[in-house]
């Protein structure tokens, strides 16, 4: 028998679940994260999941794993010391980076600068100079390479990155700094600004590039390690990890790349959701991933996930694709509270965490959270079922009232909604900036609901977006792992050119294409993907002369043999009007072009859930519940998830527990649970999606 | 201030009257988010389609929303629309866009013709329900230099097109008689057009999304919700001022250094002080206005916010700013002055004073509250421009704002060459090189430049600019005369500087320039170094941590000699000699004076005069001469 593992590690849990490849057949395991060595929780995880499944782990034909190793080095300021190697002139690179100070007018006197991911004392400078068409215009003076060794060596950087200006367009003096580098200093990782971003704009590559080496050490380690248990307990096995931009590469590619992975995590939950919702029937999607922290969102078109050329962790924000994944810091966990001299009900951005968590969880938290104000609503039950804790409804009551009931002058029901609904606009926010600020139409997509919490909010975020139905998965609280197990692995290779249409041709682009085809082709080779598995797409960025910003079109490497370039002219003024309400009369130029290739999806199936009838009485636990809405009590049943058949009804007000997870349904609502188990949410009496004419996009 | 009647007549089809709804505090929040929500989509909308690097890399641009009667809900600079609606004598009806860039038509809403105003009505029912506007600074607006404000103008028509309030789409309707007559006079034609869609559209954006808003809570309800969100803010700052502000008057005065036109420096005097609940900005003692370019036309209203927004920040920066707190603001300022001259006078090199009146703010809320207190540095947005024929026959034109020392805050440093405006960012080095005949030989910051202090100034930054091309530059820049003041014994920062090495470094032909010029010829091999301010610091230097001192001193941000005025000694490589530094900042400890002064401005005004041209290599400015009022203006009125 061969079997696919998806595992995903986060903050908390890490998530495994175990694929049987021939019938489709899924076993869910969680184990507790292990942040000071994640392999250790990962091998639990497996020991368990295999021990469930009754099989042995040498079963194991792949592994696709999501890590948040790459992200949490970041967050937590613990990446290796990064020595950076850059042109006579911009030492100071990083330390001034674009002079941008967040905050708005007078935001300078109060904004925290963080310090730069390569120390200035670990930075220096090589004479040489690139010009900005790739001419050398001073020759690489290697003695000053030498020299920026010694520095570099006496200050025991545990990584380097060469960044000098113009790369981009001319790599060579930097190829040559590497070797002299990795004669000065044997052993440490060189990674070179012109091969991690081939793109223009010297802060940004700068930066991404010290990223990659900032993680590396970490990244290279853990991989390593995990590599070798791995091997001691699967035996031949194929290991996979998922990068930011939902794809997967081997865990050799990846450890030269992990600047890459940075939002591995996210991208699992938007496989995750991607695959379910195409087993339930859906393409377009709202993705809704609330956790204790943090809640991610993002928009899925026609089955495709967006891509956004860039990936922000903390205050770094790199140069590298990543699912165009959006992060409030919105959470169970966050705080609700009310500044005196407003007087307006604030929720967030502090957060209880996990310690001490939430005033209900009574462990010491005295500050209402947005999880005790569902407890006071009656969202979340006082037993969880499957759950080892109670849940202090008296707690959070307390909680709420001295925080924001009493200031504000309103009962601990009314404060409580208040949070709901403050907490649910900011996600609202977020939700509007992947869709309608994108120039798309939430109602036009399904909002899918899950993480620990998201299974709470999205009935109201639903309402808030107009996005119907409402769908929430089976085991809202392991999907990423879903999302690991079943993604496909994805290359691509991009390189900047920047050219006005009247200076270049079709076939010149078609040429540069297949190039970047062939490159990006080469590394699923090397990953054991026969070319005949390869699917490719192409992308061209392009912006009209004397803009800064291009918008990525796609194209086909076919139509370059003739009218490329004017079709993809056409596709953009098409996609500006889009987004900016208007095209101009004024050239085109190409800024990147782009080849992806990936190699076939696991062919992962969901599990039929048993059939049964509309009505869902035999899954109630409880009849007598009550919740809040509208200032008012209602009553409202409870249900057992693990009971529910396709099919069954339930009308809301509803309160749905599982092992993982707890779903509301509002009163004016009803879910209905589909063939592989979705719960599926809609206004009672609702008729139907909007559709449009053509693609789901937004008509101005 | 006297308060001029409504001209506009504002025309709705739909007659009916909003009605006042009870906005509970959590849907007013829902609001007041998406309304911010709106306005961060404005930003992203420009940036991401204006042509102009000045706009979009480095976001010289700035929306706003306002509620119905023109009070700004949301945005950066407060609401200037009372000021249109003041002085347009006409109609606004539904489907109007107006455009004016004449800082004398509007009250000031833009102070210079290079910014170009969208202001849009916004209409739900056939109601009006609020406004959107945005202006941005186009690279050039015609007149007698490339970039449009020369130092050397004395009157407005010397700095290009200067279009009143005027429909640019009358219901809807496009004018293109207009639009085109006005691409006209520019010398870049595509960028303004592109960058005023860009605005337009960024206006139509807010549009759409207050309509929803409409659509989503009900028009009466958005209405009144505006309306509670001016009322929050109002008793917010209101009880931030009866905290913060004394009755006492306080008052501080700056300089601007000169006028380009070999006067200076100009003084800008501003006093404050609290009578029951309102606080007075008494501007006099400010200069008369100057003979050239670098009078301020203040929009009193902008005046406020600018106020406000710095009190906030300082104080309280958990409050949301709007306009509401406007009436609890008092600002007098006297006619024929730098901050409000009278017409014709030019008004395009009003950067300077605007930069200073942020210093001036900063000192007067700090003074009486030193633990809140940031120093000096706010110089101005410095402009550099460079244009010219290329070899290929084509237009090129660049317009760039520089950055300098943040000054150190109350409880942090300052940061070394940012940016002191919202949202600015430089233009990649790389872009430049790519799209301009430049290439940029340094882009770091000066060591010692910050004035030292417990909390160190920025540095100033430093850009060298390798000419490539034959062609001519243009320099906009203050404070290489005056310094940035420090506070509470941190010291001043460091003056700005120019300098152009002619043909390249190794030549030995060293040129200083003026800080405000323009027609500078360059020859393709010039290197002009382009030098700003450092930030003033704050507190004893000499209570700076050692290590701290040493480990700058390490990461080239201050050099082993500049250590010594935190008293420390220590190597190249940043290693302390404890027992030399005990010493020498016990020493320096008994030099410093008894009681230490709220401010330090370096040696006095006639001292800095004096020496002048020894340390900075340029003449001391002659005093101003000030001319009486303007015949012009008189027959004008």
């Amino acid at each position: 028998m061969s079997y696919v593992l998806g595992c995903d590690v986060g903050g908390t849990f890490t998530d495994l679940l175990l694929i049987n490849e021939k019938t489709g057949e899924t076993y869910r395991a969680k184990t507790p994260s292990t942040p000071a060595d994640q392999s250790i929780g990962v091998m639990k995880g497996i020991k368990r999941i295999c021990s469930d499944a009754g099989i042995k782990p040498t079963e194991v034909n792949e592994l696709m794993h999501g890590t948040t190793v790459a992200t949490n080095a970041i967050l937590e300021g613990k990446g290796a010391k990064v020595g950076l190697i850059v042109t006579d002139g911009y030492r100071q690179v990083l330390q001034i980076g674009r002079s941008f100070v967040p905050g708005g007018l007078a935001g300078w006197i109060i904004w925290p600068k963080p310090e730069p991911l390569a120390s200035l004392e670990n930075t220096v400078e090589v004479n040489e100079r690139i010009g900005a068409r790739g001419d050398v215009v001073r020759k690489l003076d290697k003695d000053s390479v030498v020299e920026a060794c010694k520095v570099l060596k006496k200050q025991k950087v545990k990584a380097v990155t060469v960044s000098l200006m113009n790369a981009f367009a001319n790599g060579a003096h930097e190829k040559k700094i590497r070797t002299i580098v990795e004669k000065e200093l044997p052993g440490i990782p060189v990674s070179l600004s012109h091969e991690v971003l081939p793109e223009m704009y010297e802060y940004e590559r700068a930066l991404t590039a010290v990223a990659n080496s900032y993680v590396r050490p970490t990244v290279g380690k853990y991989l390593v390690n995990l590599e070798r248990a791995l091997k001691k307990k699967t035996g031949d096995c194929k290991y996979k990890v998922l990068r930011s931009d939902g794809g997967l590469m081997s865990f050799d590619n990846a450890s030269d790349r992990p600047v890459s992975l940075m939002m591995s995590g996210p991208a699992g939950g938007v496989a995750g959701a991607l695959w379910i919702a195409k087993q339930s029937g859906f393409k377009n999607l709202l993705t809704f991933d609330m956790g204790g922290t943090s809640t991610d969102v993002a928009l899925i078109e026609n089955g495709d996930p967006q891509l956004r050329r860039e990936t922000r962790v903390g205050d770094v924000t790199v140069r590298m694709s990543s699912l165009d994944v959006r992060t409030v810091g919105a959470g169970g966990g966050s705080i609700g509270r009310v500044p005196e001299l407003t007087g307006a009900l604030r929720v967030g951005p502090e957060s209880a965490g996990a310690d001490p968590g939430p005033a209900c969880y009574g462990q010491g938290g005295t500050e209402p959270t947005v999880t005790d104000a569902n407890v006071a609503l009656g969202h979340l039950p006082p037993s969880l079922i499957g759950g080892e804790m109670k849940l202090d409804v008296k707690a959070s009551r307390a909680a709420i009232k001295k925080a924001v009931a009493d200031p504000l002058k309103i009962s601990v029901e009314a404060a409580a909604e208040g949070i709901v609904k403050i907490v649910n606009e900011n996600m609202f926010g977020a939700l509007r900036l992947v869709s309608i600020e994108q120039g798309y139409d939430p109602r036009e997509f399904a909002l899918i609901g899950f993480g620990g919490a998201g299974p709470l909010h999205a009935n109201a975020l639903g309402k808030l977006t107009g996005s119907w139905p409402v769908i929430i998965p089976p085991g809202p609280g392991v999907l990423c792992a879903y999302g690991d197990a079943t993604t496909r692995v994805r290359n691509e290779s991009s390189q900047t050119v920047v050219r006005r249409f009247s200076e270049t041709s079709s076939k010149e682009v078609g040429k540069i294409l297949q190039g970047l085809t062939k490159t990006a082709a080469q590394s699923l080779v090397k990953e054991g993907i026969p070319k005949k598995e390869h699917k490719v797409v192409w992308e061209i960025d392009i912006r009209y002369t004397g803009q800064g910003f291009a918008l990525t079109v796609p194209c086909k490497v076919q139509d370059f043999d003739k009218n490329g370039l004017e079709k993809a002219a056409k596709a953009f003024d098409t996609s500006h009007t889009r987004m900016f309400t208007f095209a101009l009369d004024a050239e085109h130029e190409v800024v990147n072009l782009r080849a992806i290739v990936m190699g076939d999806a696991p062919n992962v199936k969901a599990v039929k859930a048993g059939k049964g009838g509309p009505s869902a009485a035999s899954a109630v636990i409880d009849d007598k519940h009550t919740v809040w809405a509208d200032g008012k009590k209602h009553k409202a049943k409870i249900y057992d998830r693990a009971k529910l058949k396709a099919g069954n009804k339930i009308p809301g007000p509803a309160v749905i527990t599982e092992f993982d997870s707890t779903t509301v349904i509002l009163a004016d609502c009803q879910g209905v649970v589909d063939k592989v188990g979705c719960i599926l949410i809609t206004p009672k009496g609702w008729k139907g999606a909007k559709k449009s004419a053509s693609k789901s996009k937004a008509k101005k | 201030m006297a308060k001029s009647k409504t001209k506009a007549q504002i025309i709705q089809a739909n007659k009916k009257p909003f009605k006042k709804v009870k906005i509970d505090a959590i849907t007013l929040d829902i609001i007041e988010s998406a309304i911010r929500n709106a306005r961060f989509e404005m930003d992203a909308t420009v940036f991401r389609t204006a042509m102009s690097p000045g706009i979009r890399e480095q976001h010289d641009a700035f929306p706003l929303i306002a509620d119905r009667n023109g009070k700004m809900v949301v945005g950066q600079f407060g609401s200037f629309i009372s000021g249109f609606l003041n002085n347009y004598d006409g109609t606004v009806e539904e489907g109007d866009v107006f455009f004016t860039n004449d800082p004398y038509k509007v009250e000031g809403a833009v102070s210079h013709a290079n910014d170009w105003l969208i202001i849009l009505p916004i209409y739900y029912d056939h109601r009006l329900v609020g406004w959107s506007c945005h202006f941005g600074h186009m690279t050039d607006n015609g007149g007698k230099v490339p970039g449009s404000m020369p130092t050397d103008a004395t009157t407005i028509f010397e700095e290009g097109l200067v279009t009143p309030p005027t429909k640019l789409y009358k219901k809807g309707v496009l004018q293109e008689t207009l639009l085109e007559l006005m691409l006209n006079q520019v010398r870049l034609p595509q960028w303004n057009r592109s960058d005023l869609n860009a605005i337009l559209a960024a206006c139509r954006v807010a549009e759409k999304r207050v309509k929803e808003m409409c659509d989503r809570f009900g028009d009466d309800v958005y209405v009144s919700a505006t309306q509670a969100a001016l009322d929050r803010n109002l008793r917010a700052v209101g009880g931030l001022i009866m905290q913060a502000i004394g009755e006492e008057p306080v008052f501080f005065e700056d300089y601007i250094d000169d006028d380009g036109r070999g006067y200076g420096p100009y003084k800008i005097k501003c006093t404050m002080w609290r009578e029951g609940k309102k606080v007075i900005l008494d501007w006099e003692g400010t200069d008369p206005q100057a003979i050239g370019s670098i009078n301020f036309y203040l929009n009193e209203n902008m005046l406020k916010m600018f106020w406000g927004v710095y009190m906030i920040m300082v104080f309280d920066p958990e409050i949301l700013f709007n306009d509401g707190f406007y009436d609890l603001i008092d600002v007098r300022i006297p006619q024929g002055t730098l901050l409000k001259p009278n017409f014709p006078a030019a008004l395009s090199c009003r950067t300077h004073a605007l930069g200073r009146i942020f210093d001036t703010f900063a000192a007067l809320l700090g003074q009486k509250n030193p633990e809140f207190l940031a120093a000096a540095g706010f110089s101005s947005s410095p402009h550099f421009m460079y244009s010219g024929t290329d070899s290929r026959g084509e237009w090129y034109q660049l317009y760039q704002i520089g950055f300098g020392g943040i000054p150190a805050r109350p409880h942090d440093d300052g940061p070394d060459g940012h940016s002191m405006w919202p949202s600015f960012t430089n233009v990649p080095q790389e872009y430049l090189e790519a799209y301009f005949p430049l290439r940029i030989e340094k882009h770091e910051t000066v060591a010692d430049t910050g004035g030292a202090g417990f909390f160190r100034g920025g540095n100033a930054l430093r850009v060298d600019y390798c000419f490539l091309e034959d062609g001519e530059i243009s320099i906009h820049d203050d404070r290489w005369l005056t310094y940035p003041w420090g506070v509470t014994g941190g010291e001043p920062g460091e003056r700005s500087s120019k300098v152009m090495f002619r043909g390249g470094y190794d030549t030995g032909v060293v040129e200083h320039h003026q800080s405000k010029c323009d027609n500078i010829k360059v020859k393709s091999g010039d290197i002009l170094a382009f030098i700003t301010w450092g930030g003033g610091g704050v507190g004893n230097p000499l209570e700076r941590p050692a290590e701290k001192v040493a480990l700058e001193v390490q990461r080239g941000l201050v050099t082993a000699e500049g250590a010594k005025r935190y008293g420390v000694v220590c190597s190249n490589a940043g290693k302390v000699n404890e027992a030399a530094t005990k010493k020498l900042r016990k020493e320096m400890q008994a030099n410093r004076p008894k009681e230490t002064p709220v401010f330090d401005k370096g040696p006095d005004l006639t001292t800095i005069l004096a020496n002048a041209e020894k340390e900075t290599h340029l003449v001391a400015p002659r005093p101003p001469v000030f001319q009486a009022s303007s015949k012009l203006a008189q027959a004008a009125e």
